[in-house]
């Protein structure tokens, strides 16, 4: 107890940390908290506080902060602090100053004097505690306040100086790297220091350097070989081992420094093979520091130039880890067989059971790396029961940031892998239902691009049929209450499109289903536009057609509510579809040819069709263009002018028809618009099929002078729907965005053959994923297949995978009961439960310390008998006899500190306590030294007792001992 | 980076120690601070020592009432940082003798010390105990 230092600590301190202790709720604590900030705000401005007395303010500022409450009054006595000769109290300033102030905080500029100063100073502690605080407080301007001082410390004395110079170091190169460039060469010096404390942290910078330039460190492959034979044969100090293991947190920086030097070069690797088969060997596995290094070089294994017998040891050692009762190994198990399966795809085939019960555990963590794993060993052939499964579980979650992930997971696979166009469409409606408002609104585009332009298949009738079932779907779906506003904007674009196509359902059912989505989201703007967007393309088409339009009253009714809407767009498609109607079967034809959404639009840029026009105003006295490089402020009032001139014309407001580059009435067209310089950055090739078709009216209606008046800094983006500009992509993004469709389409036509086949084999095997021997069929859908589907031609799916079902069964009841066989015989090497007394289940764990403690609380502390019951409780018989003896021993004075008597007896028994405990307990730190230590603790205790903190029923807890 | 920050809280939620390698305003640390534990206490004993938080990892490890959570970046080797927490907790009980929750809240800064010579911009720099020590107690005899 030596450094307990008997506390010193003050009794208005130690109440407080009572206090807070004891508190029960959080509302409890901020009371707390509240009144001490009161009291520190007035006791930390008188005059001549003690030093010792001002480091517990400081520290009690630091628990304001850390329970979540401002202690800035404060900050400046923190920096003050720093200031102190006293190496506690300075280094306690520098601690509070790093905990409450960010690097570009105004106060540093007061420190980094202070800083400088004890960078020269002659005790190396304070050094020490300069170099904590730049690597926490020195910004890129102060770098070089401090640069040429942690230079010179590089080659100081002391070890522990040199290793906080390299972090000071490396701390600089990570907030600006060009500042210490020229000074990189130290780290390999510091390297080859003598003292192994700093060549580990030299492995830090070295770690970052290799990362981002790894040619340049190619030649201290060797170095690094020989630290790591060095490290794992023990060579370092004593102290370094950790449970066993020689340095092992150095040789895991070490192996992750190889796997990058090692990356995609051959020579290198080969120089590593050796090494890496030794430190492979030397793992413990039965602990978890060693299955840590063990998982470390499987990375490394798997990340360099590959080495067949490497590749087997690691995968041994994973199969080891899924085969492991924890579920932590289980973790790293799968997540080191996502990337050996890089490189040996096949090993994934015997862990087959393994992956399927990590998927089915309900440990979230678990599923969710599984999951990682499935997502890249997507195939062709597995893709739907894998993305089935994903979309599943994307459902049952409620954490958006994951559900975001996974839901572009599927989108991504699904693009990539797709067997069948209707497969697609069905797994998209999926993801859109469950995840609509988190996907990219690109996944959203691209899906309307492949409806409307399918696979890019010579086959018309495929196409016509993608389209047929999406409506289908569309329409079945559409009727299902809150779905994603993505996901009905789209909606309404295809039955727009081809709600009527294929002629199975009537124009006025279709317009019937868009007019009651209009009115359910009658909130959602972009929703009612797209719907509305629809209705004028199914009414165009019935006109072109030549049959006669009926107008649903309801219809109608939403026209008129969004003909006085506050939205200028919606008010300005609602008199659009208006003046539609209005038109001859001909001129609709024109304006809204049916399925055009794909015909390529020309653009002409340079606006030449209305050149006549341009000269015909000139001629009239207007003033000619000026380019907006020559351009002053005074064109403000010319362009008001022509604004107010052309006002008038018209009531719907247009501004969209500038990008219209369809050059059907360049007569009217309306060329006003050149001085209004504002609207030339219209980003003219980014609109969307969407605002073709639309706009194709009202360049015949309208005469579109009306645009003069969106002359506003901003329109685009303050009135465009945010799905047009977002939304709509330029047209040379879209025709390449076709090509890797074409690519991606290419690909999984020749794994389906034939279309219907694909989905009926995919139903097929869906229902028989939920009959008994459930996991094996999974797992030949997962697993199954690849290899040999490669080779055969996909006809024979169904067969393959119920084949594969058959022959699975076998192989994998072996694995099975290997599995349970070997698991009574592996004693669980989980050391988690340590710290965990009440669980494990030896009784002699539990510290006898304890069974006093409970003791002393019922005897001075008669209220609360609880918590002496509930240690009687979990201590066995024997524990309990033993709390009879010390209770007779003591029953007198309890609040004494206690009595030497019992204190022996203690000690005989925590001795024997200790010794049965220690082959549970961490085998590295030595028992001898936790008897002392018990005496120590008990002494702590009384100590406490008498400061007033007593083990209540409030806060037993905090008298457990983290290590039972 | 590897370590983002390094808290301890006590099975009610309460924050025992926090030292954060990246800054975050006095509201997100406490935002993140109650996720966290929400998530890690619903947890079981069984279920894996990891929790993906945002963007972070949490690697956590209970010790009696206390839990120990670190969070990491995504390429952090996950059993290494649930063995520096054992290391962190070895290391205070040598210097503390049995610690428990109470020598960790009168004695914060000393708790802080340590972990200021073990982690320095959020990588392990020391791992052994009598390096780690060696400067807290000369810093006890010299005061």
């Amino acid at each position: 107890m030596g450094s307990q230092g008997g506390f010193g600590q003050s009794k208005e301190f130690l109440d407080l940390v009572k206090s807070i202790g004891e508190a029960r709720s959080k509302s409890e604590e901020d009371r707390i908290i509240l009144g001490e900030i009161e009291t520190l705000k007035r006791r930390i401005v008188e005059p001549d506080i003690p030093k010792r007395k001002m480091k517990e303010y400081i520290i009690r500022l630091v628990y304001v902060e850390m329970l979540g409450h401002d202690a800035s009054f404060g900050y400046i006595h923190a920096v003050k602090m720093t200031h102190d000769d006293s190496l506690l109290l300075k280094r306690t300033g520098y601690l509070a100053v790093t905990l409450f102030l960010n690097e570009d905080h105004d106060l540093i500029i007061l420190i980094v004097n202070t800083i400088q100063k004890d960078l020269r100073s002659d005790n190396y502690l304070v050094v020490c505690a300069a170099l904590n605080a730049v690597c926490r407080l020195i910004n890129e301007e102060t770098i070089p306040a401090v640069l040429p001082q942690v230079v010179e410390l590089l080659g100081h004395a002391k070890e522990a100086v040199r290793k906080k110079a390299v972090m000071a170091l490396h701390r600089f190169y990570q907030k600006s790297p060009a500042s210490v460039l020229h000074l990189i060469s130290n780290f390999r010096k510091t390297l080859c220091d003598k003292d192994p404390g700093v060549m580990g942290a030299t492995l830090c910078p070295l770690f970052d350097l290799v990362t981002i330039d790894v040619k340049s460190f190619k030649d201290l492959v060797i170095s690094f070989i020989s630290i790591l034979k060095q490290v794992a044969e023990r060579r370092l100090p004593k102290s370094y081992d950790y449970h066993q293991m020689p340095a092992p947190f150095i040789q895991i920086k070490l192996l992750k420094v190889l796997a990058l030097l090692g990356s995609g070069d051959k020579q290198a690797s080969e120089q590593m093979y050796t090494v890496l088969g030794d430190v492979f060997k030397k793992c413990d596995t039965s602990c978890n520091i060693g299955n840590a290094v063990l998982y470390e070089c499987i990375c490394c294994v798997s990340c360099i130039y590959p080495n067949t017998k490497l590749l087997e040891t690691a995968a041994d050692a994973i199969s080891k880890f899924l085969k492991s009762d924890t579920h932590n190994l289980k973790y790293m198990g799968i997540d080191a067989l996502g990337r050996l399966i890089k490189i040996s795809p096949d090993i994934a085939e015997q862990h087959q059971l393994a992956v399927i019960d990590c998927l089915e555990d309900p440990d979230d963590t678990l599923k969710r790396k599984t999951f990682e794993l499935l997502y890249k060993m997507t195939k062709s052939t597995n893709v739907n029961v894998i993305v089935d499964r994903m979309i599943d579980y994307m459902i049952s979650i409620n954490d958006n940031h994951y559900k975001t992930e996974i839901a572009s997971r599927c989108v991504e696979l699904a693009e990539q892998f797709a067997p069948s166009n209707h497969w697609f469409i069905q797994t998209m409606n999926k993801v859109f239902e469950h995840a609509g408002d988190l996907v990219n609104i690109k996944v959203a585009h691209n899906l309307m691009r492949l409806i409307a332009e399918g696979f890019g298949e010579d086959d018309d009738t495929t196409d016509s049929q993608l389209r047929s079932s999406a409506v289908e779907s569309y329409l079945r779906i559409i009727a299902e209450p809150k779905l994603p506003s993505v996901f009905l904007q789209m909606i309404c674009w295809v039955l727009g499109e081809y709600g009527t196509t294929d002629g199975k359902y009537s124009a006025s059912y279709i317009t019937g289903k868009l007019c009651d989505v209009a009115e359910a989201y009658s909130n959602d703007e972009t929703v009612k536009a797209y719907a509305i967007t629809a209705l004028m393309k199914l009414y165009a088409y019935e006109i072109a057609a030549g049959r006669k339009v009926d107008i649903l009253p309801e219809c109608q009714s939403l026209i008129e509510e969004l003909s006085v809407s506050h939205s200028t767009d919606l008010q300005q498609r609602a008199y659009e579809l208006q003046a539609l109607i209005g038109l001859d079967a001909c001129a609709v034809e024109s304006v809204m040819p049916s399925d055009a959404s794909c015909e390529d639009i020309e653009i002409d840029k340079s606006l030449s069709f209305l050149n006549h026009y341009v000269q015909e105003s000139l001629e009239k006295g207007a003033q000619p263009y000026i380019p907006e490089s020559e351009r002053t402020g005074m064109l403000n009032i010319s362009s008001f002018r022509n604004e107010d001139h052309h006002e008038a014309s018209m009531h719907g407001l247009r501004f969209e028809a500038y990008e219209l580059p369809k050059p059907m009435v360049p007569s009217k067209s309306p060329v006003t618009y050149t001085p209004s310089t504002e609207l030339v950055p219209v980003p003219e090739p980014s609109y969307s099929r969407e605002v073709h078709t639309s706009t194709a009216v009202p360049s015949i209606s309208n005469s579109g002078s009306t645009e003069l008046k969106l002359r506003l800094d901003g329109v685009q983006k303050k009135w465009g729907r945010p799905s047009y500009s977002s939304g709509s992509t330029s047209t040379s993004e879209s025709s390449s965005q076709k090509t890797v469709n074409g690519v991606a389409q290419t690909e999984s036509v020749s794994t389906s053959t034939s279309r219907a086949q694909a989905t009926s084999s995919f139903d097929l095997k869906k229902p028989q994923v939920e009959i008994s021997p459930e996991k094996q069929r999974l797992a030949a859908s997962l697993f199954g297949g690849p290899i040999k589907t490669d080779k055969r031609p996909t006809s024979s799916k169904v067969v393959k995978s119920s084949s594969h079902a058959t022959e699975k069964p076998p192989v994998a009841k072996a694995a099975d009961t290997a599995s349970e066989k070997s698991t009574p015989v592996q004693p669980p090497p989980d050391l988690l439960d340590l710290g965990e007394p009440t669980v494990t289940s030896s009784a002699p764990l539990i510290d006898p310390f304890k069974q006093l403690e409970g003791l002393l609380d019922q005897g001075e502390n008669v209220s609360a008998p609880n918590h002496g019951a509930v240690n009687a409780n979990k201590a066995s018989d024997v524990m309990s006899l033993y709390v009879e003896i010390a209770a007779s021993g003591q029953s007198g004075g309890a609040v004494n500190p206690v009595p030497t008597n019992g204190d022996d007896m203690l000690s005989g028994l925590s001795g024997m306590g200790i010794r049965t405990a220690s082959p549970g307990g961490p085998a590295g730190s030595s028992p001898l030294s936790k008897g002392p230590n018990l005496r120590d603790a008990l002494e702590k205790d009384a100590l406490v007792r008498q400061m007033g903190v007593t083990p209540t029923s409030q806060n037993p807890n905090l008298f457990k001992d983290l290590l039972g | 980076m590897g370590i983002r920050f390094i808290l301890m809280v006590n099975k009610q939620g309460q924050t025992r120690l926090a030292q954060y390698y990246e800054y975050l305003t006095l509201e997100e640390r406490r935002a993140l601070e109650g996720e966290i534990v929400r998530k890690c206490l619903a947890r079981t004993e069984q279920q894996c020592s990891f929790v993906e938080h945002r963007n972070y990892k949490i690697v956590y490890r209970r010790y009696a009432s206390l839990f120990f959570l670190v969070g990491v970046d995504n390429d952090e080797n996950e059993l290494a940082i649930l063995e520096f927490i054992h290391l962190l907790v070895e290391t205070m009980d040598r210097h503390f003798g049995n610690v428990c929750e109470l020598d960790i809240m009168f004695h914060l800064e000393k708790a802080h010390f340590m972990l200021e010579e073990m982690v320095m911009n959020g990588c392990i720099v020391e791992t052994s105990k009598s390096n780690i020590l060696t400067p807290i107690q000369l810093m006890e005899k010299s005061s």
